[in-house]
Parts: structure tokens; sequence; C-alpha cells
């Protein structure tokens, strides 16, 4: 009985300080989107939907494009790392993916800024090598650019964990699958994907709420409308020290993340029954 | 006989070229604006490269060295806040019978887990109220809570690989609780308690949003330097500062598995 006192005692400082400082807080700001001076009502959505009804589908597609393409490149890359045979060019895509990792979502947003504007190293290389003229050039400064971003940055994310749980498979039904003549595009879809689907799930739905409460990356490339609702929270705060739509449009990027992850978990679950 | 050559080579080598312009071509971007002298359109490299924009950053008068101060400072606090919770807290979670102990170690994961957008923003208006905006003890504070999971997880994964037997055979030769741990188990710990500091470290140092809203305008740390630079369009010392935050993180990309054994990594979240 001391023994679990003792064990509750050590545990009981770190757990405050999440209860402190984010779950008082995230409470704080539920209770706050309701809060229209000194009563309670829903004043604040009806403002929060008549002005950003747009950013909110924005912010919607924006990070579900960007989840798409991550998932695929993930997948793929993963898939080549245990089904590439030939190991120098294994060995060079290992190396090569994980460079954007840990690097901070800030410096991604000023390194795709400077990299995809209209007159950026991009577009000068292309120039260039003549594949296209200095009219023909385009900048990639609006949703394009946040996706490149999000996708650049969260690839390797993904990745890591799904080769890791690819790497853990067992390579008997791989082996016999290549054996009787199957294509490799075939195991990686028919054999190695369904296996890996959980981990893969997990990874993407980690990745869409971390893209949802990025603030420097649709700072940086896109503030202009639409744009993401991470910014117009932030610019309800500065501009108009108007908390209550501020948390109104914080709540509903919290449902808006919750209901994906929740579509997605009953379709596992009806999967796996 | 015949040389046989591998015509795979084609597409591997356009697709893994194509990687690399995808990864390392935003790279060199940065690193050449931070050497860029004059550079404009449609030229496709600077017209003329120099230093003066990197003597402007760490002149003596210059905020990127302040900026740099502060962000290490904050950094060290939160990884020694960090450390002194999370060490009892691993050890209890490893070792100790918890009730609920799934719960409590999800209990951590809560801030990478939900938009912690909303959250900032209602601890800036209570720091506010209580004097603590805009002051580095309110900026490490926001730092711990959201570098809590790495700290915790990884402590509890460090202290689970070490063999209990030995911890046993330091008590059954009259070693105390205390010191059995401070001499047996903290050392045996330590790599992955020291790849627990570095991931908050670098949490700290990178963290954008928590700052911005409760340390500007008065607490610069780097990544808000950052950000008033480009904003201002300042592409040179912007990128500068984006230098200084990349070199630290891809550092670690390089070394982390030094840090974090396998045996370490197979038990993180368990």
């Amino acid at each position: 009985m001391q023994k679990r006192l003792l064990a509750i005692l050590l545990v009981l400082p770190a757990l405050t300080m999440i209860v402190l400082f984010f779950i008082v807080p995230l409470f704080a700001s539920i209770v706050g989107a309701f809060e229209i001076g000194d009563t309670f009502g829903l004043g604040n959505f009806t403002k929060s939907f008549e002005l950003y009804s747009k950013d909110m589908i924005f912010s919607l597609v924006i990070v579900g494009i960007s989840a798409a393409f991550i998932g695929l490149f993930s997948v793929a890359i993963g898939g080549y790392l245990i089904l590439g045979e030939n190991p120098r060019a294994v060995a060079l895509l290992r190396w090569l993916y994980r460079w954007p990792m840990f690097i901070p979502f800030i410096v991604v947003g000023q390194v795709m800024r400077t990299f995809l504007a209209k007159n950026g190293l991009m577009n000068n290389i292309f120039v260039s090598l003549g594949l296209l003229t200095p009219l023909q050039t385009v900048g990639f400064l609006d949703w394009r650019g946040i996706v490149i971003a999000f996708v650049w940055k969260q690839t390797p994310f993904v990745t890591l964990l799904v080769a890791g749980a690819m790497a853990s498979l067992d390579r008997s039904t791989i082996e016999a699958a290549r054996n009787l003549g199957a294509s490799r595009l075939r195991i990686l879809i028919e054999i190695v994907l369904p296996q890996i689907a959980g981990t893969l799930l997990v990874g993407l739905i980690l990745s869409f709420v971390t893209m949802m409460s990025v603030l420097s990356v649709p700072l940086m490339i896109n503030a202009q409308s639409p744009t993401m609702l991470t910014a117009d929270i932030a610019f309800r705060i500065n501009a108009h020290g108007d908390y209550g739509v501020a948390n109104a449009l914080g709540m509903i990027s919290l449902l808006l993340t919750a209901g994906v992850a929740l579509i997605y978990l009953r379709q596992t679950v009806r999967e796996r029954s | 006989m015949m040389v046989r050559i591998d015509l795979w080579w084609l597409p591997r080598a356009f697709v893994l070229g194509l990687l690399a312009f995808v990864i390392f071509g935003p790279l060199t971007n940065l690193v050449l604006w931070t050497v860029a002298e004059k550079w404009y359109f449609p030229h496709m490299l600077p017209l003329e490269y120099g230093v003066s924009f990197w003597q402007r950053v760490f002149s003596p008068r210059g905020n990127a060295m302040e900026s740099l101060g502060t962000s290490v400072l904050i950094a060290t606090l939160t990884v020694i806040a960090s450390l002194a919770l999370a060490i009892p807290a691993g050890y209890a979670l490893s070792r100790l019978k918890l009730p609920f102990r799934g719960l409590i170690l999800l209990a951590f994961l809560i801030p990478q887990a939900f938009p912690n957008l909303p959250v900032y923003v209602n601890i800036a208006r209570f720091f506010y109220q209580i004097g603590l905006n805009g002051t580095i003890p309110g900026v490490v504070m926001v730092h711990v809570t959201h570098g809590l999971v790495f700290a915790v997880w990884i402590a509890t994964a460090a202290f689970s690989a070490v063999e209990i037997d030995l911890e046993d055979a330091a008590r059954s030769i009259g070693a105390g609780p205390i010191q059995a741990f401070r001499d047996v188990t903290l050392p045996l710990a330590a790599p992955g308690l020291m790849a627990s500091a570095i991931f908050v470290f670098l949490e700290s140092l990178d963290e954008f949003t928590g700052s911005y809203f409760v340390g500007a305008p008065d607490v610069t740390t780097l990544p808000l330097l950052l950000y008033t630079a480009g904003a201002g369009g300042n592409y040179q010392i912007a990128s500068i500062t984006a230098l200084l935050l990349l070199v630290p993180s891809i550092g670690f990309m390089l070394v982390v598995e030094r840090f974090l054994r396998a045996d370490v990594l197979s038990k993180v979240g368990h």
C-alpha cells in the first residue's frame, strides 16, 4: 500500500503539469466558445460560420489532400525499402527520405516561401533549363504551397512508422508470393498494405492533428483569404482581441479533427469484425 | 563474357534524383539566401555573394544573438524541468505498481493529440492575468507541457530496458533503494534519458505557436525572430535564423540511433 502511494506521488507532479497547463485551458476554451459578455449562447458559432465557413472547408480539404499524398508517398517509399532488390538503391533511399523529419515547421515555411515563389529558385531553375519562359512561371504560394510544405515535412515521419511496421512483417508470405510470380507492386498492395494499415492510420491521424494545429506554415505561405483556421484564430486574437470567436473556431477545429479520427476508427473496427 | 548493364538504373536514378531535388532543392535555396548579397529574377543564382548579413546578425547589437541566447536559455530550463518531472514519473511507471498505468501514459500524449492553438490562446489569457505573460518562466511552462510526452515516454522506456536483476543485486549486497537507483539504475538508463533530453531541447528550440502567444513581444526566441524578419521581407536574416535552427535538428536526425538503442525504442509507449 505504501509502495503504491509512493508511485502515485512520483507521477503526480508531471500529471499536474498536464492538467494545469493543458486540460484546464482546453476546458476554458470550450467554455469560452459559448461565452458572450456575461451570458452564454451560440452567438460566437453563428459569427464563426458567417465569417469563416469557407476557411473551414479550405482547412479540411488542404489537410485531407496532404494526408492522402503523405499516405501514398510513405507506402511507396516504405514498400521500396523492403521489396527493393538493389541494395545500393535501397540504402540511398533510406539515407535520403528522412532529411525533413526534424526540420521545424517555421523553417519549412521560410524555406518553401523562398523556393516556391514566382521568382523563387524552382522557377529560376526551370527557366534556365529552358522548360519554362519567364512569362510562364507561376508562384505556388497559395493552397498548393501549404500542401507541398505539409507533405514535405510529414512524409518522413509517417514513412518511418510504416517502414518499421513493414520490416517486422513475416517475410515468408512475401517470398511465397514472389516465388509464385506475383509482381512487387501487387505484393505491396495485396499482402503488405493490409497488414500495416493500422500503423499507417495512426501515423496519418497524428499528422492530421499536427497539420490542423500548425500556425506558422499558413501564416508564412498563404495568409490571405481563404486561409486555414489556425491563421483565423491568431487574427481574431491579435487584431480584435475577440476570444469568443477564437475559442469557437478552436472548438470547431477540435470537432473536425475528432470527427475525422472517429470516422477512421469506425472504419477499422468494421473492417476487423 | 558479356558485360551486363542493369537497365533498371535508368528509372531508379531518375526517381532518386527527383527525390533528391525535392528534398535538397529547398534546402540549397535556404543556404544560398544566407550568402546572397544581390539576387533577383530571373537569375537562377545570386549575382553577388557575401557575408555582410552574417556580420549584421552576429554583431553585438544584432538581435539574433540575443534571440539565440533567449532560445538556448529557455530550452535548457525546459530540459531541466522536464527531466526533474519525468525521471520520477518514468521510474514509477516502469518499476512500481501503479493503478491506471495505461491511462496515465496516455494522459501525457494529450498535448500532442489535440489541436493546441486554442489551448495556447487561453493559457496566454490566464498568464496575462497573473503576470506570467511575456516572461521566460511562462514560456518554459508551455514548452515543458508540450515536451513532457517525449520526456516521460522515453524515460519510462529507458528504465524498463534496465534489467531489474541488477537493481536487486545491488539491494542484496546492502545498498539502500535510493543508493541502488543512483549508482545502478540511473547510470544504465542515462543514454535513453540523454535522448529524451535532446528531444525536449529541440522541441523547445523549434516551438513557435506557444511562444507566439505567451512570449511575444517581450520574449523573442529564434523562431519568433525568423517570423518577424520573414514578414518584414528580410529574407537574408530570416534564412540565417532558419539555418541556425536547422543545424541542430539535422545533426540530431543523423545521430538519433546512437542514443536511442533498439531495446529502448521497442519499449516506448508500453
